[in-house]
């Protein structure tokens, strides 16, 4: 079942008319019939949780803004998508530009938000233009501006470009950075919901929890809760890639199981050369990566499904997260290490440096791990990474911080040998990888 | 030397800063950099933040904390075509090192240079949202994805003709 | 104002009742001693301070009265305002002590410790917080972080090496002087304080960015080298000064004037901003009504036995609240005999003399003032 995607195929769906022809828009002429709060209730009855990583509730998330007399509210969407294995937002922005500018209508009008930006990330320059010229299409045709549909609500969007940096997926650097400072998150509270964005009541949205609003408006809180399972309501974009023959964005209904969606055709159609599975990371590169013998199953020998609460049974001990979709699958020839390096270095190029367990810890953490995927490491650098990775968790403004170090930790729980291996093979460390060994994919090796 | 937007510019930039509400057009400031940027041959140099500032009427030093927090604002001169190769976990897993070589091997260039002609500058970049479309580079506005040595090689062909150089 | 309610905070098992709004930080500040958590970003004189360096980390056992539940994570303390009945636990929690062990290695991996030629040696928060927080050894493999050296004038020194991005200087500028000319540039590990430009900073008031920075980063350049703080002694001394209060701390070697500071409190903060041209061009004692010898700053080397009948930490309240001693900072003469231990400072009439420090002098009866005991 699709709900954001079933039009994605459609010839010239980014054109206004024929995105209207299929539908388009009908959220807002329903939507702007009720009263915003009881748009919010809508979201509030579908059981929408954000998108963009955290899987906060959004009805909730809305229902917390502040609204004093006479001062101005913003909706800001976030589009800044920069977590390594997540693409989804560039798709939904790329090819459904208007489902985006929809579901912003209805929101900003849910919020009161009469002037509502995308905050996009600036290497994503050429979807600006293709949002751009969404936003103007839709001004045109009376869906924004002045007045909109007689209703007395006036809204305008604008796209802003970021320019590179991770940080400002943070929603309080986001809105620093918004207001034309450096991405540097905000010490909270307050939180953005009471001072936010010019110091205004301010809700931060992702892109595909904004354009989820669009559906659920389309068939009623109460029957999109109706899809998936559990607190996992609705559908969920999912970013495949690593070695997977069919990398993209798979729509589910957070009732397929992993190994369904590792291995069906319709999903990422098994690993490429017939070659075993070893690790994947479910969530987003900040999320823990887990071994095969933890993927399919949970450690109580459950199946293991792509939702919210069955990826995350176990804890950090055994489990992991959804996160933000970001799907990265390790086939057997992939060195965790040198995996866990590159985040590393990834996270102490984002970091903003503004605390210091983040400026320095995650600087330390790469240095480490470049150490042993190099060869040069100790068989001591493996419980001082873990020790380092620890000392930053929790301890930071934000939550980029823990997103350091939780890959780190994860990466040396399930895969200790392999570090270990590291230091003792250090000539050979360099040049292969250490193999599957216990955390084997049980499945037996399929015909190429 | 100092810089001047030409009228279509100047229009562009008031029209980006015509979008914030009264007194709060220091929000501007990250996209008018973008212009700058492309106005001054690909980096900034102090009189264009300088200029920048005095536009949006803020303090100089507001835009250099701004300008050397975001990686695509280069503060030295780039080549006319900078290679972005996305080295990050998902683009690693799928050959990034070695498309990394590959160029740096081509070019005689190692990364955060330009070749002599001032052509290619290698930039080492960290993800950049193409995860499955690996491995990929940022040249200019757009995503170059799935590479291959022969891909790279076309790539850099394609820009020597652009530029109008053959070699 | 009346009108604030008062909210019942209790910090280490100790109650103490503040107006709401205040942070617990500043609650913890009222009871002193020990229970007060660190504090190496947070300036109470400088709007939106703090936050930033995680020192002061806390565990708040009991988010209210209300709402009893504990909060996840530790909450940095000068950034979180109390909740009526609020629990807080800071030198009583295992954790709080762990992550702030944590955060002072990381304050100090790539800090040089150069002690022994900074100037800020013997009045440094850094340098306290290592004898108390700190390990032995460093865990860092690496290279230490280095710094362009960037010239800012004649009058200021920065050395961004020693800096911890405190953040406290930036503030300054931009809420004391007229136009900040100073910044954070870069991000990350890379952050670093400087102009961009190598730009002298010659902003009236911008020199109170030495008193607030808590390291050596910024230093007094017309102080540069001339003489550790312990062989100096405080005075406080005013002068009517058309641009500031005019209310400073001079540092005397002998007669002469080796450095103008605001006048610090006993958390390391300066009473009043003092103007550059008390800082920098009144050198001269003439140039001062000397009110007389500082009375100790809790911060400093200076005071530790230097100054008789100088307040001493809260020993009896530490032992009420983990029933075992207090830590002593590192007493500098168990390390070097280059001062007299023997002398203390509050002894010497008047400014202190090198010839007060030589070996085996004998101090003359006249030049004996009790004024440590007042």
């Amino acid at each position: 079942m699709k709900l954001l995607l079933e039009n994605a195929h459609i010839e010239g769906i980014r054109n206004y008319d024929i995105y209207r022809k299929h539908g388009g828009y009908r959220a807002v002429e329903k939507a702007l019939k009720l009263t915003p709060d009881e748009v919010v209730e809508e979201v509030k009855k579908s059981g929408l949780r954000g998108r963009g990583g955290a899987g906060f509730p959004t009805g909730m998330k809305w229902s917390f803004l502040a609204k004093p007399e006479g001062v101005p509210r913003h909706l800001v969407c976030n589009a800044d998508e920069s977590e390594p294995g997540t693409f989804k937002d560039r798709y939904l922005m790329e090819f459904l530009p208007h489902l985006l500018i929809e579901g912003l209508i209805v929101s900003s009008y849910a919020l009161g938000s009469n002037l509502t930006f995308i905050y996009i990330r600036g290497e994503y320059a050429w979807i600006v233009d293709i949002l751009e010229q969404a936003i103007a299409e839709a001004k045109n045709n009376g869906w924004l501006g002045k007045n909109i549909l007689g209703t007395g609500f006036d809204c305008e969007i604008y796209v802003q470009r970021g320019a590179g940096a991770y940080i400002c997926g943070e929603e309080t650097a986001l809105i620093e950075s918004l207001e034309g400072k450096r991405g540097n998150p905000r010490i909270k509270p307050p939180f953005p919901a009471v001072q936010g964005l010019w110091m205004r009541p301010t809700v931060v949205n992702n892109v595909e929890t904004i354009a989820a609003v669009v559906p659920i408006i389309n068939l009623s809180g109460e029957e999109y809760a109706k899809i998936g399972v559990g607190r996992s309501t609705g559908t969920k974009l999912i970013s495949a890639c690593g070695n997977i023959n069919k990398p993209g964005i798979y729509e589910i209904t957070m009732t397929e199981s992993v190994e369904e969606f590792i291995y069906s055709d319709e999903y990422c159609g098994g690993i490429p050369k017939g070659k075993r599975l070893k690790a994947c990371i479910p969530g987003g590169s900040s999320v823990p990566i887990v071994p095969t013998n933890l993927l399919f199953k949970t450690a109580k020998g459950e199946t293991r499904y792509m939702n919210y609460e069955s990826l995350s049974d176990g804890g950090f001990a055994t489990g992991t997260m959804m996160g933000s979709g970001g799907f990265i699958v390790f086939d057997e020839d992939q060195c965790i290490v040198r995996h866990t390096w590159t985040l590393a270095r990834f996270y102490a190029h984002e970091s903003c440096g503004q605390c210091s367990p983040c400026r320095e810890g995650t600087g330390w953490m790469y240095r480490i791990l470049k150490n042993l995927e190099h060869g040069k490491g100790k068989m001591s650098d493996i419980d001082l990474l873990w020790d380092v990775q620890r000392k930053i968790e929790g301890n930071t403004i934000c939550p980029l911080g823990d997103a350091a170090a939780w890959p780190v930790a994860a990466a040396i729980r399930h895969f200790r040998d392999e570090f270990e291996w590291h230091v003792t093979h250090a000539d050979e460390a360099q040049k292969r990888n250490f193999g599957l060994a216990h955390y084997a994919d049980p499945r037996p090796v399929p015909a190429s | 030397m100092s810089i001047s937007f030409s009228e279509a510019k100047r229009k562009e930039v008031n029209d980006i800063i015509a979008r914030y509400p009264d007194g709060k057009q220091k929000g501007a400031l990250i996209p008018i950099l973008h212009v700058a940027q492309e106005e001054n041959g690909g980096w900034l140099d102090i009189p264009t933040m300088d200029y920048v500032a005095n536009l949006l009427n803020i303090l100089p030093i507001e835009v250099y904390e701004v300008a050397t927090f975001y990686t695509m604002f280069n503060m030295k001169p780039v080549g006319k075509y900078v290679f972005e190769v996305c080295r990050t976990g998902p683009c690693m897993l799928n050959g990034s090192d070695d498309i990394i070589q590959y160029i740096k091997d081509k070019l005689s260039i190692t990364e955060g240079e330009t070749t002599p002609d001032g052509l290619f500058t290698l930039k080492p970049a960290e993800c950049l949202g193409a995860c499955g479309y690996a491995p990929m580079m940022q040249l200019g506005k757009f995503y170059k994805e799935h590479l291959t040595k022969e891909k790279v090689d076309q790539i850099i062909e394609d820009c020597r003709k652009n530029a109008g150089v053959n070699n | 104002m009346s009108d604030t309610p008062k909210f019942k905070v209790t910090i280490d098992n100790i109650t103490v009742e503040v107006p709401a709004g205040t942070t617990i930080l500043n609650a913890a500040r009222l009871i002193g001693g020990d229970v007060t958590p660190p504090a190496m970003c947070y300036y109470s004189k400088l709007e939106n301070s703090g936050g930033k360096c995680r020192t002061c980390l806390v565990e708040v056992s009991k988010g209210s009265e209300k709402d009893p539940r504990p909060m996840p994570k530790l909450v940095a303390s000068c950034r979180t305002t109390v909740m009526d009945g609020m629990e807080v636990k800071n030198i009583t929690s295992e954790r709080v002590i762990d992550a702030r062990k944590g955060v002072v290695e990381f304050l100090l991996i790539n800090h040089p410790l150069d002690c022994p030629v900074c100037d800020q040696a013997g009045e440094c928060d850094l340098q306290d917080l290592s004898y108390e927080h700190g390990s032995e050894q460093s865990r860092l493999d690496f290279p230490k972080r280095t710094f362009e050296p960037e010239d800012i004038g004649p009058n200021i020194q920065l050395h961004m090496n020693r800096c911890i991005m405190c953040y406290r200087c930036v503030f300054t500028a931009e809420q004391l002087t007229q136009r900040r000319e100073h910044g954070v540039l870069e991000r990350g590990w890379d952050s670093q304080i400087s102009t961009y430009l190598n730009k002298a900073l010659d902003n009236e008031f911008i020199g109170n960015i030495i008193d607030v920075c808590p390291v050596g980063a910024l230093t007094d350049k017309t102080f540069r080298f001339k003489q550790r703080v312990w062989f100096t002694k405080p005075m406080d001394a005013h002068r009517d000064c058309p641009t500031c209060s005019g209310k400073v701390r001079l540092w005397f070697r002998g007669e002469e004037v080796f450095r103008v500071t605001g006048r610090k409190d006993k958390w390391g903060e300066v009473e009043e901003f003092i103007c550059n041209t008390c800082r920098f061009d009144k050198k001269r004692a003439s140039d001062w009504v000397i009110e007389g010898p500082t009375k100790v700053n809790r911060h400093s080397v200076i005071s530790q036995n230097h100054y008789r009948g100088a307040v001493e930490a809260q020993k009896e309240l530490i032992r009420e609240i983990i029933g075992k001693e207090p830590k002593m900072l590192l007493d500098i003469h168990t390390v070097s005999d280059v001062n007299r231990p023997e002398i203390h400072l509050s002894e010497i009439h008047g400014p202190s003399h090198s010839n007060d420090f030589l070996p085996n002098q004998k101090l003359e009866g006249q030049r004996k003032l009790e004024v440590g005991k007042k």
